[in-house]
């Protein structure tokens, strides 16, 4: 029998399984204190999946909302819509405006890894569709376990393909993210998606649902047993071996029906069909009927028999709860409702009116004519609970930052600096991706730039004006590990000079904060820091957080993942005929680096790779203003085609910047070291360095601009056609010999 | 100028893009709709790239049955200039206006390179403009690329010049003889898996080798009207 609320009102005491739905006593006593008795079945789902950790931010909103401070302000003008909507929109200029977010699918993708992945795509594209716009591109920062274990021979096999499987479909290019191996991963991969789309400004919609008499329409894939309880669950709790199997199953994607969806809701906006629109992620239904309900003025009233249904068995409960992927719900005017399902039938596109706005503020819903669900949809969608978790600074940092990688012993001479430069060019982490990158369609759309290996990905938007956009995404998650409020910084300055180095102004951030246990006070307190951080970070550099994503719980058995803040920074480039890449071009150039190196070995890959896993001392100190004054010196170098390659140093320091400038094209370099330790030379990750090339007809007017914005500028040597890099007097390595270690490692790992 | 026709079926992708490439070639590119009938009096048409039907059952295996294709083939037969790119190509070997069909890649995912061809045969609608024996660089993008015939389909090929492009400096998915491309009999209908419309911008594409593609059209329809 279903559970009403006039039933639910005549049985206050029945016992009912909140505890198995994640949630805990006192909050499902306040529930029964906002309803006023205890809540039916259906409203007991709702309540438990949009209360759920990864739909309230209960543990982390309390620091999130420190990003208010920053504003709305972007070098380039106001943002028309920032955090709180379900994506930032960014003004680029010429009446474009672009929105981009950042989202995580951890858990999914290591119970099914294809799938997980695929839908961690198809969602962040959905949420970015909802905004009016269409997707012009996505990137995957992913991470596993170490590449030699066992269970990433199926995890990132399943995960690549599933980022692909589903990209690809949809016409996506794939232009950025990353591949990075540490055995914190090892029982949880991180699957990270961004997702950028473009949009006219009148073409901007917000989800409300507003006017009575308004119709809800749901429309794409029917529902299924998707899913069901999979945000609230597999997001909230961690995988215990032992534990109750509390796994239940994994969303399955359909990206040919998502295309479908793209286009036929692109046609419902271009004929201004749509007053209010959500797309259907976690929650499903649960969230978007609240969220549209209590974002507008008056209540909602659906008849839940009306839901096409994939398994005709579901309850009203798991029709609720349910995760089908490929779903939107629009709030529609009654004039406009024949013309929006007949362009749904164009699209071969199930569309259904389950309900409509109504008048007060109460979302009620029904189920065989009995009302099942009667709540002020507020208090679902915004209500929750909000935790202040204990934070605590740990015990053990002290140790770890006093366990400084500068005491680690050294090269002694050229043969030893060869062999480091080889060794860290084939492991894991800087070895050549493109096993992975080679199974995303970075061409679709025409209007990719630049791409992977690139060191930001680069879209055209406006094909007469040139006008176009860069994204980068980068975490050193080993430096947040020694410091999470520098490591945060250091991310953001990392993928803002990533975005600079193509030629793009850097304009704006999205996050995706990636941690262990809330419930550990070590971990609040990374967290707590790495939130700091960026809202420090992004201050000095003026560029605001649009939207972003917390992932908990990220643990593989006790242990937690190191932090992994994932930073996102969009720019924008006037032409992109200007883009400047990051390979050597022409034999002759001559080489300089900018910026000062600094004897920063801590967390770096030289001591984890050279010195079997080390991690101590301290990361290196970002300089905002410095990177700002760095970005503008390359913007400008761009606009004037000064330039004939630049390459960002991060991981690897200067031996790795070297080596992937010279293989991309297959041009050597002889360069002399600055005094000083070649070590320190070759392998310290000061930020704030690039490594530039260009012609002897630019160099003047390049050196002026350096000196003119206080850029330390050294001439290290030049591009040579011998296949070779030398360092001057100490080694020389054949590019061969290069490529054959840094091509290695993926491919003969998954070479099975 | 030329009007050229490029098909969208539900879940193709790169339909936006042969539109473009058309564009820049110069002619002036049609849309045509999979559910209508009409060819709209194009002189030629391009079947793009994607996953038609989400490239459910079987690559191109739904398309093939769309409206549009009843009049695609017609045409095709009565000498229309009809380009297969990628899925385009799997929906012409569904259709029988090539022969052999497409499976999934020896190497069990999906590629995305830069790939150098061998232009084998210029005696097409869509390669005369090109050198025999070209070296060109196409991008290729796919998951089911893997050309495949019986012996016999494949002797004729290689033995009728009907074999158009071949994959240099390896076989990116188990191609039989690495066979990148086909024609028919008589050098309308031309099928291959890399896709030129991706070849025509330097800003965009590792080669200008798609141009050729348009620039071989060109030459057969002036031919053709003189």
């Amino acid at each position: 029998m279903v559970d009403t609320v006039t039933h639910a009102a005549e049985t206050p005491d029945l016992e009912q399984p909140w505890a198995a739905l994640g949630l805990r006593g006192n909050e499902y006593d306040k529930i029964r204190e906002i309803l006023g008795r205890r809540p039916t079945s259906c409203e007991l789902a709702m309540y438990s999946v949009m209360w759920s950790e990864h739909c309230s931010y209960k543990s982390s909103k309390v620091h999130l909302k420190k990003f208010g401070v920053l504003g709305d302000e972007t070098p380039r003008g106001k943002l028309l819509a920032g955090i709180g909507e379900q994506a930032g929109v960014v003004d680029i200029g010429g009446d474009w405006a672009v929105t981009f977010k950042i989202e995580s699918h951890n858990h999914p993708s290591y119970v099914e890894p294809y799938q997980g992945a695929a839908t961690g795509v198809g969602g962040i594209v959905r949420d970015i569709l909802a905004m009016g716009a269409r997707p012009i591109g996505v990137m995957d920062p992913l991470r596993f376990g170490p590449l030699d274990a066992p269970d990433t021979a199926r995890v990132l096999p399943g995960i690549v393909a599933g980022v692909g499987g589903y990209g690809n479909c949809l016409g996506l290019p794939n232009i950025g993210g990353e591949v990075v191996f540490d055995p914190t991963y090892y029982g949880n991969p991180l699957v990270n998606a961004l997702c950028v789309g473009v949009l006219k400004h009148d073409d901007l919609h917000l989800a409300f649902a507003r006017g009575t008499g308004n119709k809800v329409i749901l429309y794409g894939a029917a529902t299924g047993g998707d899913g069901i309880g999979g945000a609230s669950i597999l997001a909230s709790e961690t995988f215990d071996a032992d534990g109750p199997a509390k796994r239940p199953s994994v969303q399955v994607g359909d990206p040919f029906m998502e295309k479908l969806l793209i286009e036929c809701t692109l046609e419902l906006f271009a004929e201004d069909l749509i007053q209010g629109i959500q797309d259907l992620g976690a929650a499903g239904l649960s969230c978007a009927t609240s969220e549209l309900a209590s974002a507008g003025d008056g209540g909602m009233h659906v008849n839940l028999n009306t839901v096409p249904l994939r398994d005709h068995t579901l309850a009203p409960e798991e029709i609720l709860m349910s995760e089908s992927q490929e779903r939107m719900m629009a709030v529609v005017e009654p004039h406009n409702v024949d013309r929006f399902l007949e362009i749904c039938a164009k699209w071969d596109v199930l569309a259904t009116v389950v309900g409509e706005v109504t008048d007060g503020d109460r979302l009620i819903i029904e189920w065989d004519g009995e009302v099942v669900v009667d709540v002020d949809p507020v208090t679902v969608a915004h209500d929750g609970p909000t935790y202040h978790r204990p934070y605590a600074r740990p015990d053990w940092i002290d140790a770890l930052n006093a366990d400084s990688a500068s005491r680690l012993p050294r090269a002694r001479d050229g043969e030893e600096l060869a062999d480091t430069v080889l060794r860290l060019a084939g492991s894991p982490n800087l070895c050549d991706k493109s096993w992975v990158t080679d199974q995303y369609d970075r061409y679709v759309r025409g209007n990719t730039v630049l791409a992977q290996p690139e060191d930001g990905g680069v879209l055209r938007i406006d094909e007469e004006s040139g006008l176009g956009i860069a994204l980068a995404t980068d975490c050193n998650a080993r430096f947040a590990y020694l410091n999470p409020y520098l490591g945060a910084q250091l991310a953001l300055c990392e993928a803002y000079r990533n975005v600079a180095v193509t030629g793009a102004e850097p304009v704006a951030i999205t996050d995706c904060l990636n941690f262990g246990s809330p419930e550990d006070p070590s971990v609040m307190w990374q967290f707590s820091e790495a939130i700091l951080g960026l809202v420090d970070g992004c201050r000095a550099l003026g560029t605001p957080v649009t939207g972003g994503n917390v992932s908990f719980y990220n643990q593989t058995g006790e242990t937690n993942i190191i932090p992994t803040p994932v930073v996102g920074v969009l720019g924008v480039i006037d032409d992109v005929a200007d883009r400047v890449t990051a390979g050597f071009s022409n034999p002759g150039d001559a080489i300089f680096l900018l910026g000062d190196t600094r004897d920063d070995l801590s967390g770096t890959t030289w001591a984890d790779v050279i010195h079997d896993g080390h991690l101590g001392g301290m990361p290196p100190l970002p300089d905002f203003e410095h990177e700002q004054r760095l970005a503008q010196v390359l913007v400008a170098a761009s606009k004037a085609h000064l330039l004939s390659s630049a390459h960002d140093l991060a991981d690897g320091g200067l031996s790795q910047a070297l080596v992937e400038s010279c293989l991309r094209r297959g041009l050597g370099v002889a360069l002399t070291l600055p005094d000083g330790d070649p070590t320190v030379q070759l392998f310290s990750e000061t930020p704030g360095r690039v490594l530039v090339s260009l012609p002897a007809s630019t160099a003047q007017e390049f050196e002026e601009l350096c000196r003119r914005h206080d850029i330390t500028l050294t001439r290290l040597g030049e591009v040579t056609e011998l296949a070779e890099l030398e360092v001057v007097g100490r080694f020389a390595l054949p590019l061969e010999e290069i490529r054959t270690r840094w091509q290695a490692p993926l491919r003969e790992a998954m070479a099975h | 100028m030329s009007r050229i026709g490029v098909v969208t079926f539900p879940g193709s992708l790169d339909d936006h893009d042969a539109q473009r490439a058309v564009k820049l070639a110069g002619h002036e590119p049609v849309a045509l709709w999979h559910a209508h009938e009409s060819l709209q009096e194009v002189e030629a048409v391009i079947l793009p790239g994607g996953f038609s039907y989400g490239d459910y059952l079987r690559c191109g295996a739904i398309a093939r049955f769309s409206p549009i294709m009843t009049e695609v083939i017609r045409a095709a037969e009565g000498g229309l200039p009809v380009l297969g790119i990628c899925n385009g190509f799997q929906v012409l070997c569904e259709s029988h206006l090539l022969p052999g069909a497409l499976i999934r890649n020896d190497v069990r995912t999906f590629v995305c390179r830069d790939q150098k061809l061998r232009v084998e045969s210029v005696d097409t609608v869509w390669t005369n403009a090109f050198v025999p024996g070209q070296e060109i660089v196409i991008v290729l993008k796919n998951g089911e690329g893997g050309f495949v015939a019986d012996a016999a389909t494949i002797e004729r090929l290689e033995g009728e010049n009907q074999v158009v492009f071949r994959y240099l400096d390896g076989n990116p998915n188990g191609s039989l003889n690495d066979i990148a491309g086909v024609t028919n009999a008589r050098g309308n209908v031309v099928g291959l898996m890399p896709h030129p419309e991706h070849n025509m911008e330097e800003l965009t594409s590792p080669s200008l080798d798609g141009r050729g593609f348009f620039a071989s059209l060109e030459r057969f329809l002036t031919a053709h009207v003189g």
